[in-house]
């Protein structure tokens, strides 16, 4: 059947993990959209519990998290078996880097009786970075299942989901982290 | 008919279509009480009216998924059910507990026992051994359609199907959890019906109606499997956190809210998706099938579902609106075009499709049957209108201005006057339908020739 074959079929790695990108990306967009809503409400609050952040570790998590995108990027492009699965462990164990310092940030927080519900701004800050750790988590369980099903189709999917999951700190992290 | 274990869905059927008109002849009384608050007050308490129709209304839309699952697990899985008598037996339970819960209910009897009387807590009041009916009830359900579909063959549609009944059988176990603390009921509550309509019967949804597509518009299955995984995916991603939006002032923590809020927001997006492919497999389309009313209610539910529960679910569902229109009638509104769209023309259409079938006759009353449609979808629209505006007039009054609720409910009664009077449009449009799927024995208006040489080819496929 040739009108079976559209756009969708070019797409790397699986329809579905695309699926799952586009509604991952609303449901941040909507996310910030309505910190950002919420943020006009009360600006000197915001960014007085913004300043309370550690910018530093989190620009390295950027770089961190960046440097795993990479990484991963390059398994898709790796000529042998051997050398996809180490890329792909490489972005993985990265991926847990992140993870821990992002532990470390949430441990200080909680160490200074900071929670969910201390103000509008933390509220969003668990939230957002809070879903986004959760994604980062599943990444590696990702990363790690296409490592042992390791094809080309399921490399791509598991590369395409990482990447989004990059591409969500990158635009968190200015958002929440820096904007004054 | 391929499988005479189909003839199974006929009993389905009927069952449902008899209670769906109870429940409307309910909705037509408690109109009235809208009206008039005190028709009825001794004989048939408002609140005791309610829980009959909406408990109805989930009965027969249950049956009828039941009815279509064994309707089209046979073709899907080309091999019959693995046991009739089971289907019956199930049947008979499903019967017997809700003439128990009617019984219960209208004479309140065995008040305050643990086991026989009714459990007092909104819409969960069913009792403990009616629960435990409908349990044993699924169970033999699920077992019967599992068997069958393991030793047949396996479909998108047949596993996406499976994996909604068994999802929406597992959540009404919450059903027996009843804590005391009031926050926490209503919390539980939202498991059993809402995980169902948000997220397992839309699997259902989207199964019965790619079924549909599949038989009346011809297109090959590879393209319809893939708009069914899209669409299940988009109602499962966001129709589960979005059950969240329930949360916001029943004692849950703030930032339900915005969880609620994000991910609600995104279920208008599978009901988009459903409309698009339903319409889309019409253009695509590779066979023009006798049966137009069947594929009348196929467009309509996907439409009205889109509108019912995508469009007017959206326009409350921020939680700062929500604010002010928690419970009012805009909560009704929305209530009444999302179950009407999504499942109820979803019943009507799988019904409108398999009757023929079932009572081995070729698709006949098209005209009676596309007459009850717009009847009856005319009223429920039109009700879905009235009740909008009596819910903006409401909120304004009551939770803007903070007058009191029974000076408000007063100021409505021109709303609800007409309200009533599309429910009579609702209720005659159901006994159209039931009276031309199940009575007349040959088309009351005659065909032209084209649609008799389509009618002759499809039967002589």
């Amino acid at each position: 059947m040739d009108d079976t074959r559209n756009a969708f079929d070019d797409l790397p790695g699986d329809l579905m993990m695309w699926i799952l990108i586009v509604s991952e990306l609303l449901v941040f967009g909507a996310g910030l959209i309505a910190y950002l809503s919420v943020r006009v409400t009360d600006p000197a609050g915001f960014a007085e519990a913004q300043a309370s952040l550690h910018r530093a570790e989190a620009g390295m998590n950027t770089l961190v998290l960046v440097t795993s995108g990479w990484l991963a990027a390059l398994a898709t492009r790796a000529g042998t078996l051997a050398l996809t699965r180490l890329y792909l462990g490489a972005a993985a164990a990265l991926g847990v880097v992140f993870l821990f310092v992002k532990g470390m940030e949430y441990a200080d927080k909680a160490a200074h009786g900071v929670t969910f519900e201390t103000d509008p701004f933390f509220t969003f800050y668990y939230l957002l970075t809070g879903f986004h750790a959760a994604h980062v988590l599943a990444g590696i369980v990702i990363l790690g299942l296409v490592a042992i099903q390791c094809q080309r189709r399921t490399v791509e999917a598991g590369t395409a989901f990482w990447h989004m999951v990059d591409l969500v700190w990158v635009i968190l992290f200015p958002i929440l982290y820096l904007l004054g | 008919m391929k499988y005479q274990t189909q003839k199974i869905a006929y009993a389905y059927f009927v069952t449902a279509m008899a209670l769906f008109a109870v429940q409307v002849t309910l909705g037509l009384i408690m109109g009235w009480i809208y009206v008039d608050g005190n028709f009825l007050t001794e004989i048939l308490p408002f609140n005791i009216a309610r829980m009959l129709h909406t408990n109805s209304l989930i009965v027969w839309l249950l049956l009828g998924f039941f009815g279509a699952a064994y309707y089209l697990l046979p073709e899907e899985a080309e091999r019959e059910i693995h046991s009739p008598t089971l289907a019956y037996i199930q049947l008979a339970i499903f019967i017997l507990g809700t003439a128990g819960v009617v019984v219960t209910y209208l004479f309140n009897l065995f008040e305050g026992n643990f086991l026989l009387g009714k459990e007092g807590r909104e819409f969960l009041e069913q009792p403990k051994w009616v629960k435990a009916g409908i349990v044993v009830a699924a169970l033999i359900f699920l077992f019967n359609v599992s068997m069958t579909v393991l030793k047949g063959k396996k479909t998108a549609i047949t596993n996406i199907l499976l994996m909604g009944l068994w999802g929406l059988a597992l959540l009404f176990l919450f059903a027996f959890y009843n804590p005391s603390n009031l926050a926490l009921d209503k919390m539980y509550w939202w498991y059993v019906v809402h995980l169902w309509v948000e997220a397992t019967w839309e699997l259902v949804m989207a199964s019965i109606l790619a079924f549909l597509m599949l038989k009346l518009t011809g297109v090959d299955r590879e393209v319809i499997e893939k708009w069914l995984y899209v669409i299940v995916a988009t109602a499962l991603f966001s129709g589960v956190l979005g059950t969240g939006h329930h949360y916001y002032w029943i004692g849950t923590p703030g930032y339900w809210q915005w969880i609620g809020t994000i991910f609600s927001s995104l279920e208008v997006i599978p009901f988009f998706g459903m409309m698009a492919f339903a319409f889309v497999m019409v253009w695509k389309g590779r066979r023009d099938h006798p049966n137009k009313a069947a594929l009348l209610w196929a467009l309509g539910c996907a439409t009205l579902a889109f509108f019912g529960a995508g469009v007017w679910g959206f326009l409350h569902t921020l939680h700062p609106v929500n604010y002010y229109t928690h419970g009012t009638q805009i909560t009704a509104a929305h209530g009444h075009l999302a179950f009407y769209g999504a499942y109820v023309a979803l019943n009507l259409a799988i019904i409108t499709y398999a009757f023929p079938v079932l009572r081995g006759r070729d698709p006949y009353n098209q005209v009676l049957n596309m007459a009850s449609f717009w009847l009856m979808s005319g009223g429920m629209v039109f009700m879905t209108f009235t009740l909008t505006f009596a819910g903006t007039v409401q909120t304004h009054l009551q939770r803007v201005n903070g007058d009191y609720f029974m000076d408000v409910q007063d100021q409505l009664w021109l709303f609800y006057a007409m309200r009533f009077g599309s429910g009579v449009a609702v209720v005659l449009g159901a006994l159209l339908f039931i009276y031309a799927v199940m009575v007349p024995r040959r088309e009351v208006i005659e065909p032209g020739p084209a649609e008799r040489a389509k009618a002759e080819q499809v039967a002589a496929e």
